[in-house]
């Protein structure tokens, strides 16, 4: 059967049959950036047409109807559109800082694609510190936005930014505690490791109630860090116009736009990997029939289909809740989530101790 | 360690009662989250509670609520005979004058002199569709309209008389 890890190993044998090993790397390289950039246009266009579509029937729409078949090439006419707007750049604005956040914040998304296993055997780069690295490059995003906000000259911008600094710093925590829960259970922060541990069961299934209670603080806790509704105070439209990125249009606007989608698909990807299992297709006990069945769907698919999922419970989430107001934000954080992480982080810790996990 | 308050209290407020409290609102809150998906799940997917209309494309099939305000009108029966008998109550009630009644003497069949309406104006670029003087009329002689598309080129077409030419009173509404 075709798969990602068979046609990645031909072109490396092709290329090394060809090139010495300094030029089949750099062409390795520059075949990644080319695919993780066109992964990223792809991303873009379908998250954003999904986005329009889900709300609109949460809300007892239509959506967009009249591009395309049902509507489905609207957000190619959105990106066209913002491909031959003007870029401006405000007076008083830093011009520097202002033009290089945007590039910031989609280097930042970028870079958390590296560790993240797409299919069975397909990674751009197996690290075994991957678990850390996400957490790690992730909190770079603030700066992005920050320096967005800073730079912007701007009232709205700077608060949009202070608020997402305040909350992206502490929603890190209980994201964090909730992720090391499945390290303690795996004992390994090699996102390969993690996937292989569940291989006769996900871990959502073999953690009992603390994975799963983790499991909902990651949720809660990645909606925050990626600034969307119900906390998305640092766009907060009806106060703040737009946030950080009140000042921008354009291209510039586009790809801070793009990067808050990648960075809900990474999030995903990476709550789909330690807790749903990666690639790994469902399988239950000793149904061999059944396990079978599921053993034939591509790995890739199951990747994306779980993946997928839950980018669809976060816009949910979106569609669902009204946006709350600061203090109701870090008082969730500080008095209600990173309590009970840790709490759970202790019970996680005894199960893995005494075994009593599957 | 139950106390009812706590399920009342807001989000923000720091929770009372204990490690007891503490949890009751934990769940408090999982729960009503969970009420809230639901509700928007079962939108998500009944795709027949859809309200948008596509307005200009289905304008012959086009099913406006009950209760939709278009504009004031008059019914008049077969024998173009209405229900107004210009007790100005309508002209009273509206906010912003958009309602004139112009009277004309008539003379009944017994040699009575009788005042009717000869015009009831109604300004459509004056009205805020507040239904007052449909509220305020004794004898139902106005009733709202669904009619919406009221755009037109001169502002003096807005200025309609709402009883027909030739129209007089219906026998008995008074």
């Amino acid at each position: 059967m075709l798969s990602f890890s068979e046609i990645a190993n031909s072109i490396h044998e092709w290329l090394s049959s060809h090139l010495n090993n300094t030029w089949t790397l750099v062409v390795e390289m520059v075949i990644a950036g080319v695919l993780v950039i066109s992964l990223f246009a792809l991303l873009g266009l379908i998250l954003v047409i999904m986005e329009r579509k889900v709300s609109a029937w949460m809300q007892i729409r239509l959506g967009p109807n009249r591009v395309g078949p049902k509507g489905l090439l609207q957000s190619f006419a959105d990106t066209l559109k913002l491909l031959v707007k003007e870029g401006m750049t405000p007076g008083g604005a830093d011009k520097f800082l202002f033009n290089f956040a945007p590039f910031l914040a989609m280097i930042v998304a970028m870079l958390l694609m590296a560790p993240i296993a797409f299919a069975k055997d397909f990674q751009l780069w197996n690290i075994n510190i991957g678990v850390l690295y996400v957490t790690a490059v992730s909190s770079i995003s603030v700066i992005s936005i920050l320096m967005a906000g800073w730079a912007s000259n701007n009232k709205y911008s700077l608060l949009g930014a202070m608020r997402s600094g305040a909350q992206i710093v502490s929603y890190e925590l209980s994201a964090g505690l909730s992720i090391l829960s499945v390290v303690v259970l795996t004992g390994s922060l090699s996102l390969s490791d993690i996937i292989a541990s569940q291989q006769n069961g996900w871990w959502i299934f073999k953690g009992h109630i603390p994975v799963l209670i983790s499991f909902v603080i990651f949720l809660i806790a990645v909606t925050a860090e990626t600034n969307r509704a119900p906390f998305d105070l640092a766009e907060a439209e009806s106060e703040l116009t737009a946030g950080f990125h009140t000042e921008y249009s354009g291209m510039k606007f586009a790809l801070f736009f793009l990067a808050e989608y990648i960075n809900v698909f990474i999030v995903c990807a990476i709550g789909a990997t330690l807790f749903l299992g990666g690639w790994m297709p469902f399988h239950i006990g000793n149904w061999q029939g059944f396990n079978n069945v599921m053993d034939y769907i591509p790995s890739s698919i199951w990747f994306f289909g779980k993946t997928f999922f839950l980018i669809f419970v976060i816009m949910w989430f979106r569609w669902t809740f009204p946006r709350l107001r600061i203090d109701q934000l870090l008082n969730l954080e500080w008095k209600y989530l990173l309590p009970i992480s840790m709490f759970n982080l202790l019970l996680v810790t005894a199960m893995a101790i005494l075994g009593w996990h599957f | 360690m139950s106390n009812d308050k706590n399920i009342k209290s807001a989000g923000s407020s720091p929770p009372s009662g204990g490690l007891g409290g503490y949890i009751k609102e934990v769940f408090t809150a999982v729960k009503s989250m969970l009420v809230g998906m639901r509700r928007t799940g079962y939108y998500f997917t009944h795709h027949k509670e859809i309200i948008t209309q596509q307005y200009p494309d289905n304008r012959e099939t086009l099913n406006l609520p009950e209760r939709f305000k278009g504009e004031v009108v008059m019914p008049h029966d077969e024998k173009n005979e209405h229900r107004c008998t210009g007790c100005q109550a309508c002209e009273l009630a509206c906010p912003n004058g958009t309602i004139k009644v112009i009277f004309k003497n008539e003379v009944t069949p017994e040699g009575k002199k009788k005042k009717a309406i000869d015009k009831l104006v109604y300004h459509l670029e004056l009205c805020t569709l507040c239904n007052l003087c449909v509220v305020a009329c004794p004898s139902d002689a106005i009733v709202m309209a669904q009619t919406f598309e009221h755009s037109v080129f001169d502002r003096s077409k807005l200025t309609k008389v709402l009883n027909n030419p030739g129209s007089k009173i219906m026998e008995g509404v008074e």
